[in-house]
């Protein structure tokens, strides 16, 4: 076996374990749960294997499928590859994916243990895990926009799992449908970058843009087809204003959340902008553009994160808003490393922090509500531990890894001066946000008096689902150290800092903790309540109220056009065949002379008509 | 005065007019029916008429029509056996012979 079947395998094993646990993972629950953790692990090994032992050359390309029938009738070829990339980035990508999904799939044994739908369940999560890793291996858009979609049902079925519930079944229907309107303009976007150079292999797109004549000279044009390519961005990742399906997607069962709407499938968005970088550099308007979405986003979302209750929310809306950053970090940063070291630090404390979650959850028997948790420090303190580790990365406290990464985008983005550093400021702002709703979350959660009878006595979690967070604990901790990160990313140097960067910082920090220790520390509920940001900035009734409003008039268009349009021909043709045969019936009179007088009348008609 | 083949046509056409008013105004199955046997004998006559006054090249009447004319009253006595038997079961299932009450077979 050669190196380079390696990525088919990382690619195919979670199809084949899929197919297989469909069919006969009803028959047995270990066996579905270890054909998946199996893949999951394979996947694993094999990415640490292609990360240590790179391929020779850059962008492996291995057999293609052409689909060149037209060829032959005249017209030009149409090409759609189906190749793999094997770069530093997907590289990096492909060890977050299958390493957080063997930790998670090994979570879920023991989080779904009582749950109902168990092969479903991790025939739903191999099938994500096939989808994703399709994103991160694809060398062209079109595989890139199948298996996006891809992600998209898998996270549809697993945000569903509990459809009988109807706020699941309408949260996986929101997620499937929001990401639609993301997904509508990615493809247009890829539609025009295919027309304007004829190919959509992303290597050599950026090569065909940058020919002399090329669209790169065409900047509006360049500048709207990578603005409508963001806009799968905006629906994957979550961003505004098409965010609202995320907080809803917290009905799937935790480990899910925190899988695919924390770690790897949300941060698919970042990963496509940071692999269709060299595309984004020749277009600064694009890059403007997707900052201030990122920078918008990261702060609104953590101002609706502030005065959450429900844990898997809070984490939710943290989760966009550090989505946001990601996004800011790829339309400030030189390179698409800065973003990509947040996406992969990120992916470390977010998944931690919703396991974390997923195991008080269990705890507490489904209660998500944290003004009933409360002292749970010491009835659950490897939890308590794990995270602490998680809350301390989110909040980018120093030395862990939230701190490198984060700070990296903050201070990249001062280099952009449009409204007196808006961007920076805003990045700096939210920073002291989300010390404080992560202060919040953790000191209402773990200190203070236990508020609920489920609190005073939960147990700890099994050890199969401590185990992969006390991993993922190391490594929010660790994995932004220099030492370490180094071997992942190639950083660029900031060169344009802004004055006391790190003062500043840390005095954000400081406000958030203190903040939140003053407010919540023994808080028996809320003491403040800011009903805006309660109500998610109303966004959510907002785009209830359209949908009702246009579809209600849409509606009654429609239903006048089908009334008076379509049916007037039907309804004309049924009306004329009663009325000939009311009048017909008429003569039926059942007097048996009538019927012989017709008899002998039409006798003479015929004779009539036959002799004239 | 000799009669002549109009005549006969005439008695002829009459006792049809009879038999099919009888048909369409009468009550009476039973004289409905007997109705109906006057216009096969309306018709009955006009053949035998026309047979007597269209001789052969031989000087004999045509009797083409005096054979159609048997074979009519052969099928008159199956339909008066069949029809009677029908007015009889009527009859039983209904006590009456009215035609104004048989009156069902309408929309």
């Amino acid at each position: 076996m050669s190196l380079q079947t390696v990525p088919w395998i990382i690619l195919f094993a979670p199809l084949v374990a899929a197919t297989l646990i469909l069919f006969f993972g009803k028959y047995s629950k270990p066996l579905s749960a270890g054909l998946a953790i199996a893949t999951a692990a394979l996947g694993c090994v094999l990415s640490w294997l292609i990360f240590l032992h790179p391929p020779a050359q850059e962008g492996l390309h291995f057999d293609w499928v052409n689909f060149a029938l037209w060829q032959q009738a005249g017209i030009p070829a149409f090409h759609i590859p189906i190749g793999i990339v094997v770069d530093p980035l997907s590289r990096v990508m492909l060890l977050v994916v299958t390493t957080i999904a063997t930790l998670v799939f090994t979570y879920s044994i023991g989080y779904m243990r009582t749950e109902e739908g168990y092969s479903r369940y991790f025939a739903g999560l191999t099938l994500f895990l096939f989808s994703m890793l399709g994103i991160v291996l694809a060398d062209n858009f079109i595989m890139m926009f199948i298996f996006w979609e891809l992600v998209g049902v898998s996270s549809y079925i697993l945000i569903g799992h509990y459809y009988s519930k109807n706020s699941a079944a309408d949260a996986g229907k929101q997620a499937f449908l929001v990401n639609r309107i993301g997904d509508f303009g990615f493809m247009i976007g890829i539609l025009l970058l295919w027309v304007a150079t004829g190919s959509i292999v992303f290597s050599e797109i950026v090569g065909k843009l940058t020919l002399p004549g090329g669209l790169a000279s065409h900047l509006p044009f360049l500048t709207i087809a990578c603005i409508l390519v963001f806009c799968g961005t905006i629906g994957k990742s979550a961003q505004l204003p098409l965010h609202v399906w995320l907080p809803n997607s917290m009905e799937g069962p935790t480990p899910v959340s925190s899988l695919l709407h924390a770690a790897t499938m949300v941060a698919a968005g970042v990963y496509m902008l940071a692999r269709i970088f060299p595309i984004l550099i020749l277009a600064p308007g694009a890059r403007e553009v997707i900052a201030w979405v990122g920078a918008i986003t990261l702060f609104v979302a953590a101002l609706m994160a502030t005065q959450q209750n429900d844990i898997k929310r809070i984490l939710a809306y943290s989760t966009i808003s550090q989505l946001g950053y990601m996004v800011l970090g790829i339309g400030v940063a030189p390179t698409a490393d800065v973003a990509m070291f947040h996406l992969f630090t990120h992916a470390s404390f977010k998944c931690l922090l919703f396991l974390c979650a997923g195991s008080i959850i269990v705890a507490m028997h489904h209660e998500q509500d944290i003004w009933k948790m409360g002292a749970l420090k010491n009835k659950m303190p490897l939890t308590f531990l794990c995270c602490f580790a998680g809350a301390v990365a989110l909040s980018a406290v120093p030395g862990t890894s939230g701190y490198f990464s984060k700070d990296l985008i903050i201070e990249f983005s001062w280099a952009n001066t449009t409204f007196h550093h808006g961007l920076f400021w805003l990045a700096l702002a939210t920073a002291a946000l989300t010390a404080f709703y992560t202060a919040r979350l953790f000191l209402v959660v773990f200190f203070g008096p236990p508020r609920d009878d489920h609190a005073k006595h939960c147990e700890e979690s099994p050890k199969v689902m401590i185990l992969p967070m006390a991993i993922l604990a190391c490594s929010a901790i660790a994995c932004g150290w220099p030492v370490i990160q180094k071997h992942f990313f190639d950083l660029p140097e900031v060169v344009v800092a802004p004055p006391m960067f790190h003062i500043m910082t840390l005095v954000a920090l400081a406000l958030g903790l203190v903040g939140a220790c003053l407010l919540y520390w023994n808080a028996e509920k809320d003491p403040i309540s800011i009903p805006l940001f309660a109500n998610r900035f109303y966004i959510d009734n907002f785009y209830t109220e359209i949908v009702k409003f246009a579809q209600d008039r849409v509606g009654v268009v429609f239903s006048w056009i089908d009334r008076w349009v379509i049916d007037l021909g039907v309804r004309i043709s049924a009306k004329l065949a009663v009325g000939t045969g009311f009048t017909l019936r008429l003569l039926q009179v059942g007097n048996i002379q009538a019927y012989a007088f017709y008899f002998g009348a039409g006798v003479i008609i015929l004779i009539y008509l036959l002799l004239r | 005065m000799t009669v002549s083949l109009d005549h006969y046509l005439l008695v002829s056409g009459l006792l049809f007019a009879i038999g099919l008013a009888g048909v369409l105004l009468r009550r009476n199955i039973i004289i409905i029916f007997m109705c109906l046997e006057l216009m096969l004998n309306a018709a009955n006559l006009s053949l035998v008429a026309f047979s007597r006054y269209n001789l052969t090249d031989t000087g004999l009447p045509n009797y083409n029509a005096q054979v159609f004319v048997f074979f009519i009253i052969t099928v008159a006595a199956a339909e008066v056996a069949v029809g009677l038997a029908v007015i009889v079961a009527l009859y039983r299932a209904r006590r009456t012979t009215h035609v104004e009450d048989l009156n069902r077979m309408k929309f």
